[in-house]
């Protein structure tokens, strides 16, 4: 079972934000793979553990993104795929798909996985446009995969503690629900042996892609507060009191 | 302008989501002088495109088949293309729930357009609609434009909207007109099966007045016990964010969130929690809201009442000290 998952590097989750134009500031932040990704990639692992066949880990964006495709392949990952893109922050969901889905229309993959939303953009729309795409069956939010013959069994998220099985044929595009397992971390070992696997490289123009946008981020900024937070300080045993005693006489809450 | 509004029902009861869309619907009206068509899809759903003929719409459209009796990415992107190239609206807007985020891009990208997801609100700007979006998980909120010709697609975030601002109809009712739609079994590829509901004996913070809830901050599960002692002093609930979840150090049942639990209560205290979208869904509808988080840009600050910035393992006990002296007094 030859499996594709999508990763995307976004900034550390504790990186301090600085607005520049219509993107952020990133010559002085970290970056990390995009949580829910990992999950993904996790899931990708273990069905080829079970199934055999090979993982590849693609990921889109500038230079930097290549450590991210290391992370994956020191995981146990066969061989990553590159699309260079210094713009990448400026595509549009479906732009971001459209050269995915050229990447991935070149391989001979059973399976696509992605998170379910990146944690810079968050749209969320990445795996079920790549479906659309490449004119393959999709299912969202999954908690349970479970490969029969030709066909899966999923276990998908709804809302509010809901759940449902479906069916789904291979070859097909999932994205994963956070929490579906227990992300693995790099041994020395899998590090090691990343040296050595190959990390392909393409570009939108190598693809064949060209597209108008469909969207345009104008601008993005520091939202407006909807409340005006009372801000406690002192010593931790001052600010304590003082809440208590808000939360007693002001708000009346306890 | 045409509004097309999209609402989700699941075995004939609403999605409480679609009528704040078509709240947003009636207000971007109200600024671009725009007509709003309702949509409800299914089979056998007739009662509720009668129920919302009742509201200020100018038409709704009732889409009926047996395929889609349950839902289906194919079926419903398929029935919905249908309708879309027949009616020929400008803007299409869904609720943004599960199931939307589950089709709608691929509708739009069957017809070669982009969508504008889980969107705040909306402003008029020189009769261009700006649509507000939030990036990096809440810290950062983003104007989007479309581009490109009509129809565009956007959906609304749950809770953006307020559901009882619905206008009624002016004059009595709207007209329905059914729609029909071609659709054979081949063409849906995935089967849903049954749904479920995991935990039988599943905690429900529904009624809860107090909680408090930590999220990542709490670092490492050994800590919980703080926040526990913490909880138990206030005579509060013990609930956390997804990602505490998704560790396993608190059960799944205890998740506040759009996937977990919404949560009304009269105090919410959050503890180490950033305040993710995701996570504020499920509990912007708290009274009082206490937010203590290291980072003062922490995006849960922009809806708290009462913020501390500072250590979360400086405050839980002093707060857990102060709790149990006022309760002795």
């Amino acid at each position: 079972m030859n499996i594709l998952v999508c990763i995307k590097q976004v900034p550390a989750k504790d990186a301090p934000l600085t607005i520049a134009g219509n993107w952020i500031k990133e010559s002085d932040i970290g970056f990390e793979m995009n949580e829910p990704d990992s999950y993904a990639l996790e899931e990708a692992l273990r069905l080829k553990e079970k199934h055999g066949g090979e993982v590849i880990a693609l990921s889109l964006g500038p230079e930097r993104v290549k450590q991210t495709i290391k992370e994956a392949l020191a995981k146990g990952a066969d061989r990553g795929i590159h699309i260079a893109d210094d713009n990448f922050a400026q595509l549009d969901p479906l732009g971001t798909a459209r050269v995915i889905a050229a990447a991935i229309a070149k391989e001979n993959v059973d399976l696509v996985l992605t998170g379910l939303q990146s944690d810079d953009h968050g749209f969320g729309q990445t795996g079920v446009l790549l479906a659309a795409l490449l004119n393959l069956p999709h299912a969202t939010l999954i908690m349970q995969i479970d490969v029969q013959g030709p066909t899966m069994k999923l276990k998908r998220e709804l809302e509010a503690g809901w759940f449902q099985w479906i069916e789904c044929p291979l070859p097909a595009v999932l994205t994963i629900q956070s929490g579906i397992n227990k992300v693995r971390y790099a041994t020395l070992k899998g590090i090691m042996a990343a040296k050595k696997k190959e990390i392909a490289a393409a570009t939108r123009e190598s693809l064949g892609v060209t597209f108008e946008p469909t969207q345009k981020i104008e601008k993005i900024y520091i939202p407006t507060k909807t409340k005006k937070t009372e801000f406690l300080t002192g010593t931790p045993k001052e600010a304590a009191a003082k809440l208590v005693e808000k939360l007693r006489f002001e708000a009346r809450v306890l | 302008m045409k509004i097309l509004v999209i609402t989700e029902q699941r075995q004939g009861k609403w999605n409480n989501a679609s009528f704040e869309t078509l709240v947003a619907a009636q207000q971007i009206a109200a600024t671009a002088s725009a007509t709003i068509t309702a949509l409800v899809i299914g089979y056998s759903v007739a009662p509720l495109a009668d129920e919302l003929a009742l509201k200020n719409l100018a038409e709704v459209l009732l889409v009926e088949h047996e395929l889609l009796d349950s839902y289906t990415p194919d079926g419903y992107c398929l029935a919905l293309k249908q309708v879309i190239d027949s009616s020929k609206p400008d803007l299409v807007l869904f609720p943004h729930t599960y199931q939307v985020r589950d089709f709608a891009p691929k509708l739009a990208a069957s017809l070669g357009k982009g969508m504008v997801g889980d969107c705040i609100g909306f402003r008029g700007d020189s009769g261009k609609l700006i649509f507000v979006r939030q990036m990096f998980q809440g810290k950062t909120a983003a104007d989007v434009t479309f581009t490109g010709a009509a129809p565009w697609f956007a959906s609304f975030q749950s809770g953006a909207f307020r559901a009882d601002q619905l206008a009624a109809h002016p004059t009595g009712k709207a007209p329905v007109n059914a729609v029909s739609v071609n659709l054979t079994a081949a063409d849906i590829r995935t089967k849903p099966l049954e749904l479920f509901k995991e935990a039988k004996s599943a905690v429900d913070f529904t009624q809860a007045s107090l909680i408090v809830a930590i999220g990542r901050g709490i670092k490492a599960p050994e800590n919980i016990a703080q926040a526990e002692a913490l909880a138990k002093a206030m005579g509060a609930e013990l609930a956390a964010s997804r990602p505490i979840c998704d560790e396993g150090w608190l059960p799944m049942e205890r998740q506040i969130g759009s996937s977990g639990q919404t949560v009304a209560p009269k105090l919410y205290l959050a503890l180490g929690i950033s305040g993710a979208i995701q996570h504020v869904v499920g509990m912007k509808g708290a009274r009082t809201i206490v937010a203590i988080n290291k980072d003062a840009n922490a995006p849960i600050f922009e809806i708290a009442d009462y913020g501390i910035v500072a250590d979360i393992f400086e405050i839980m006990p002093a707060l857990t000290e102060e709790l149990q002296k006022s309760k002795s007094v």
